[in-house]
């Protein structure tokens, strides 16, 4: 049994169809990776996911409990933790609040936060400072840091690479990668950059217009040229 | 030179409860970006319970607590049943539910009260100190009053820098969906924001009351001049409320003073209108859109 399990989701937004029919799986300690043009139904389909929007079918395991239609403030009690895109970050709190944050509802406090900094030595240089003023790494570190502070068994990344310079964009890969493997934590990464996210990936979906038109492993999807050219652009 | 001292010394003690009732409003804002108009038909009524309870129990200060009770309770049923249904839609939906809920307390009040103002107790003597033979424009219940919302303010910059509560708050109100998804009960965390407010609004009731006495339309004037210092203010921010209350209060009272008394709700308008024009963010907000 994968730690989180997909099956035949399906998101309306009135008369449009966002996410159409999905299935996918993700294992304890691997990453996935979710690829697809603007508009492909990437995002609609974590925030589904999360309990932000209402699916109009399917069903969405963890650990082999149904969590569809779990309220979004107790999505992350269950063990699943979502990293928006544009990463979220409370501009008006401190970087240590926000970190903070992630962890109040076990009551999390001086331990885990420690473990975060050590993982990201920049926030700790930054702790006091307002959110704002944190460069663009450096909110994604934050965020994703804040999502750890939960210590979930699933985590959902939103375009972590979005707005990046090349070579920090490479670093969150990295840490992703390490991430997953170190602490078990099924990762599901949806990625405009599809080439970077196939790199770190252990499997690939594609969605078109909601639907997935490939599912298979990271390496395979990368060989695969006319899928390259067709849906992702490299 | 003395007149100046006294319309000073007047100006700070008027000004703080303007405060008090700048700091309402600032927390209701906070919370869910609704400008509560009916904030001041919510001190009305907590005020005429107090007042009810002190004519008959005797006692003042079990009416001054019934009426914080009583503030707290209103404001979290009031954002529970009537605010939640519009917090998330257009701004002017919740301006015109507030405008509705102030009409309806207020005949409420009045069916139940009646509409001739009644005189209400201060807490503690209106006799000006003596200073050096004279008395000055400012009394021992001044003195507490200028305490109290000090303490007030104080407690509450604790509150949200301090504690995790408010941490959960602040969240809450700079980004409901984000604090959602990190497992905060941002519904509970907006009650408690309007149970807040409510309760500092009953606060400010029972300051000024002596003052304008209780009645259903006695504390109108009010809620300009606290709604005038929270936008003095910047509407965000607490210590700006307090800023903005008292000096406020100081323009006021010089107006009152050295011009008259019947110039004084125009120049707190004249102040509102040029204030929203030079500057809409306020004196201490960092924020670029307002959206009342």
């Amino acid at each position: 049994m994968a730690r989180l399990e997909i099956e035949k989701l399906t998101t309306d937004y009135g008369p449009v169809r966002a996410v159409d029919g999905v299935t996918l799986a993700v294992d304890e300690g691997s990453i996935t990776t979710v690829l697809g043009a603007n508009g492909a139904g990437k995002t609609s389909l974590l925030r589904t996911i999360s309990g932000l929007e209402r699916a109009s079918d399917g069903r969405v395991r963890l650990d082999g409990e149904d969590i569809l239609g779990v309220p979004v403030e107790d999505i992350v009690r269950r063990g699943l933790a979502h990293v928006p895109e544009g990463r979220g970050v409370i501009a008006e709190l401190s970087t240590e609040e926000n970190l903070r944050l992630g962890g109040l509802w076990r009551g999390a406090e001086a331990a885990t936060l420690g473990e975060i900094y050590e993982l990201f030595p920049p926030l700790r240089e930054r702790r006091g400072q307002l959110a704002a003023s944190l460069s663009g790494g450096e909110r994604q570190m934050l965020s994703i840091g804040r999502a750890l502070m939960a210590r979930p068994r699933v985590l959902l990344l939103d375009e972590p690479s979005l707005g990046l310079a090349p070579l920090v964009s490479a670093q969150i890969m990295q840490l992703i990668s390490k991430l997953a493997a170190e602490s078990e934590l099924a990762v599901l990464l949806v990625e405009q950059n599809a080439r970077s996210a196939l790199s770190i990936a252990h499997r690939g979906v594609v969605l078109n217009l909601g639907r997935v038109v490939a599912d298979d492993a990271a390496q395979t999807l990368s060989a695969d040229e006319g899928l390259r050219k067709a849906y992702l652009g490299f | 030179m003395t007149r100046f001292i006294d319309l000073t010394l007047n100006g700070i003690s008027t000004g703080a409860v303007y405060a008090a009732v700048a700091l309402a409003l600032v927390l209701t804002w906070r919370a869910t970006r609704i400008v509560n108009f009916a904030q001041g038909g919510m001190l009305m009524i907590t005020t005429f319970i107090a007042s009810s309870v002190i004519s008959t129990s005797g006692s003042y200060w079990l009416g001054f607590a019934v009426a914080l009770v009583c503030g707290l309770v209103l404001g979290a049923v009031v954002e529970r049943a009537l605010m939640r249904r519009v917090e998330s839609g257009a701004p002017l939906n919740a301006v015109i539910v507030a405008l509705g809920l102030l009409i309806l307390l207020q005949a409420l009040a009045g069916m139940i009260w009646g509409n001739t103002p009644r005189s209400f107790p201060p807490a503690f003597s209106i006799r000006g100190y003596d200073v050096g033979g004279t008395h000055v424009l400012f009394a021992p219940n001044d003195t507490f009053t200028v305490l109290v919302v000090i303490g007030v303010a104080a407690g509450l910059a604790a509150l949200f820098r301090g504690t995790t509560i408010g941490l959960k708050m602040r969240a809450a109100a700079f980004q409901p969906e984000v604090a959602r998804m990190l497992g905060v009960r941002v519904g509970r965390m907006f009650t408690l924001g309007w149970a807040l407010a409510a309760l500092v609004g009953s606060l400010a009731g029972l300051l000024v009351a002596p003052a304008v006495f209780v009645g259903p339309n006695q504390f109108d004037p009010i809620l300009i001049f606290g709604f005038t210092a929270a936008v003095l203010g910047g509407l965000d921010s607490p210590v700006g409320a307090v800023v903005g209350g008292v000096a406020l209060g100081l323009v006021l009272s010089y107006v009152s003073g050295y011009e008259g008394a019947s110039l004084v709700t125009l120049a707190a308008l004249v102040i509102l209108i040029a204030v929203l024009m030079i500057r809409p963010g306020g004196l201490f907000s960092s924020t670029q859109e307002r959206r009342v």
